[in-house]
């Protein structure tokens, strides 16, 4: 023991004298867990597993998606329904890898200073939105969110969202030519469907106002996973009973 | 080569204590004014946007209604100011104070050291520019936009360039363990940047990061993670080994506990990020291999703090008079502390009440203020008298500073377990019934309303602590010049 001992400390005291070596045994020790843990990431078997049905975003949406982040949303909001029962109670089914198929970035959040949104699409009507990014106390009293009234201001620029679309299909999603040609009509179609539904509410927003592109995002979270998995019951992890 | 004093001392044992520290050639520390100048400035700044993002979670109009200064923007703003403009600047002018000394030569280019200076502070002021205006990648610790992304690359790149540089010119045979963790510094966070920031421009202010989804949360907190573990724990641990010898006067406990830590710490760090997604739908697989790895970093953690601490052996009387040393070991302290604290919440059903609370929050502060804080005060207040050759202006302030950062911390952390706990169990919560017990989300949030001003009064204290250190710092800058071999240190020690 003492022996071999001493001749691991005779190593070592050769490497501090070899710059180049120690910076070189460095790198090989930090590079692998990082292989082990991402590389397979990439893998079919041992990957996030996709979801059938969850399709790429609209226009209007990655636009929507693009204020989210700007905003910084995600720092108090997650997008990440855990498998447990007081969750789903909460928030509604549990999240699916393959539900984020289409998110670059990914959203998941690491704090939750007000509540989940994964589920939120569809949970409340458009005009609910509306009034709560204009001052979230009217809709949700003694919230501490800030008020965002410079999105019922500020306008979406179609060639500042066509450029986004171009870019998220290099990375891998799956837009047409047709799609991005088609980008402005594709914005002002669906910005059309959420005004006439806020006018039903007596709200009248115009089409291009960034509020109706955040719309269309928060009323898309969420709705392709719902759709699509499958009843509770056998699918359900461990976790779900284990945990409250 | 010039032999270093590591040697074999009685029964074989080597003996680890600094390099003789021989009549000083000419060494650079110009550059080492200037990054100390930078850390002073931008630790004030980081600390004041965090209690003022502080205030406005306890007071919500506190953005006064504009959005470059809501929650959401300023965040960043703080979490990039405190760990790369504080944290970065404080280990680069320790890097190269120390450096230079422990290897016995001036840094190899003093032009690629100007270019990492100023360089760094053209970064870090573009940060403070784009990141109130919402330009962000929202990827948190790497939130800067690509074009900055690759200014970054270029200036690490000429400071790896002038580090090994200066290495390979060294007057010294053996490299001193500090030199060890300053080299995993400088390789990891470069691999690190690059992988994390692959993505594809849309505009000049926007891109798309290659991975999607929960390969690219992966990436992320593979990312995040070793941040935190290459940026605020290796480069200190380097600072700790050469500073804390110094100022105590004491050799470094066990050479053999130094080179077992080293190794285990940088192999197991790498492994720990996936605890950031515990419960997610990350395959099970790497959840697993992400709790595993961090309850195990436990060993080396320790290892370093047992190292820190146990150099202290036969100094604890000069704790009680010295602020310096007060500063090093509340920082091993807190190091020690939150590297235990951080295993446990990587425990599955640990996590699962943790995760998405304020008591994450408190474990992040407890190691930032307590560990990167502290010791980079007490690495200021032994540096400036000595790099300016002046006693320190006011010495009783730097006492009085390290009590209200002690008592600010405790605050900080007390209060954010508490707030914690709270939500997390109140999110959790069944009736009888088996329904919510708080169904109402905005019902629990009011109840932290006391525990956000609380750790707003923790966060003030600490905040003022610095301020008052920079004053203390411009007043002896401005001050008399110390007689010839006069001991600037007794300033500080008295």
């Amino acid at each position: 023991m003492a022996t071999s001992d001493k001749a691991k400390e005779t190593f070592h005291r050769m490497l501090e004298g070899r710059g180049t070596l120690f910076a070189v045994l460095t790198t090989v020790a930090i590079l692998i867990g990082g292989l082990v843990e991402i590389v397979p990431m990439f893998t079919a078997s041992l990957g996030p597993q996709p979801l059938p049905g969850v399709r790429p975003y609209t226009a209007l949406e990655v636009a929507g998606r693009d204020i989210y982040i700007r905003e910084g949303c995600y720092l108090c909001h997650s997008q990440m329904v855990r498998p447990t029962r007081s969750e789903i109670l909460r928030y509604g089914e549990w999240t699916r890898a393959g539900e984020y198929a289409y998110d670059h970035p990914f959203l998941l959040g690491s704090r939750r200073i007000g509540p989940d949104l994964q589920r939120v699409g569809g949970k409340y009507p458009d005009a609910w939105h509306y009034e709560h990014m204009r001052d979230p106390r009217s809709t949700s009293p003694g919230s501490i969110m800030p008020s965002y009234a410079w999105l019922l201001q500020r306008r979406t620029d179609p060639a500042d969202v066509t450029a986004s679309v171009r870019a998220l299909r290099t990375v891998g999603l799956p837009y047409s030519d047709a799609e991005i040609a088609g980008v402005p009509a594709s914005l002002q179609a669906q910005s059309r469907e959420i005004v006439a539904r806020l006018a039903t509410a007596g709200i009248k927003a115009e089409p291009d106002r960034e509020i109706v592109a955040l719309i269309a995002y928060l009323q898309r979270l969420g709705v392709d996973g719902r759709a699509h998995i499958p009843p509770a019951g056998g699918t359900t992890p461990a976790a779900v009973s284990a945990a409250p | 080569m010039e032999s270093s004093s590591l040697g074999q001392g009685k029964g074989g044992e080597v003996q680890f204590t600094l390099p003789h520290q021989a009549a000083a050639p000419a060494y650079d520390d110009d550059i080492v004014k200037l990054f100390l100048i930078a850390t002073v400035l931008w630790g004030v700044v980081g600390m004041l946007v965090g209690v003022t993002i502080a205030l406005q979670l306890a007071w919500w109009p506190a953005n006064l209604g504009l959005p470059w200064t809501t929650f959401g923007r300023l965040r960043p703003l703080h979490t990039n100011a405190v760990i790369f403009a504080f944290g970065g600047n404080i280990c680069f002018t320790g890097i190269y104070y120390s450096m230079q000394r422990l290897l016995k030569t001036r840094m190899w280019s003093d032009w690629l050291s100007r270019f990492h200076f100023w360089g760094w502070q053209a970064i870090i002021v573009a940060a403070a520019i784009t990141l109130p205006l919402g330009l962000t990648q929202s990827k948190e610790y790497a939130e800067l936009i690509w074009p900055i992304d690759l200014a970054i690359l270029v200036v690490w790149v000429a400071f790896a360039v002038n580090f090994f540089g200066t290495i390979a010119v060294r007057k010294v045979e053996h490299l001193y363990v500090a030199i060890w963790f300053y080299i995993s510094f400088v390789i990891v966070i470069a691999v690190l940047h690059i992988v994390n920031n692959i993505a594809v421009p849309a505009t000049l202010f926007r891109s798309y990061p290659v991975y999607a989804g929960l390969t690219d949360a992966l990436v992320q907190w593979w990312y995040g993670h070793n941040a935190v573990g290459f940026f605020l724990t290796t480069p200190f641990l380097g600072l700790m080994y050469y500073f804390l010898p110094r100022i105590a006067e004491r050799p470094i406990y066990s050479y053999r506990l130094s080179v077992v830590h080293f190794w285990a710490l940088i192999f197991l760090y790498i492994w720990a990020g996936p605890h950031h997604l515990l419960y997610s739908a990350l395959p099970d697989w790497a959840q697993t291999l992400g709790m595993v790895f961090s309850i195990m970093l436990l060993a080396p953690s320790w290892g370093g703090m047992l190292n820190g601490l146990l150099t202290l052996r036969g100094a604890w009387d000069r704790v009680r008079t010295d602020p310096i040393l007060k500063f090093l070991v509340v920082a091993v302290s807190f190091y020690g502390m939150s590297t235990f604290e951080g295993p446990m919440m990587s425990i599955r059903v640990v996590n699962g009440l943790a995760h998405y609370t304020n008591w994450v929050i408190g474990h992040v502060h407890s190691g930032a203020l307590g560990w990167v804080g502290m010791i980079s005060f007490g690495i200021l207040y032994w540096l400036v008298p000595r790099l300016w050759n002046r006693p320190l202006a006011y010495p009783s302030w730097a006492t009085t500073h390290f009590w209200l950062a002690t008592i600010g911390i405790v605050l900080y952390t007390v209060s954010m377990w508490a707030a914690g706990l709270t939500e997390g169990l109140q999110w959790r919560a069944l009736d009888a019934s088996g329904q919510l017990k708080y169904p109402n989300f905005v019902a629990i949030v009011d109840q932290l309303h006391p525990f956000y001003l609380l750790r707003m009064a923790g966060g003030s204290r600490y905040l003022i602590g610095a301020i008052m250190m920079a004053w203390n710092f411009i007043r002896t800058v401005r001050g008399r010049e110390a007689a010839p071999g006069g001991a600037p240190a007794a300033a500080v020690a008295g």
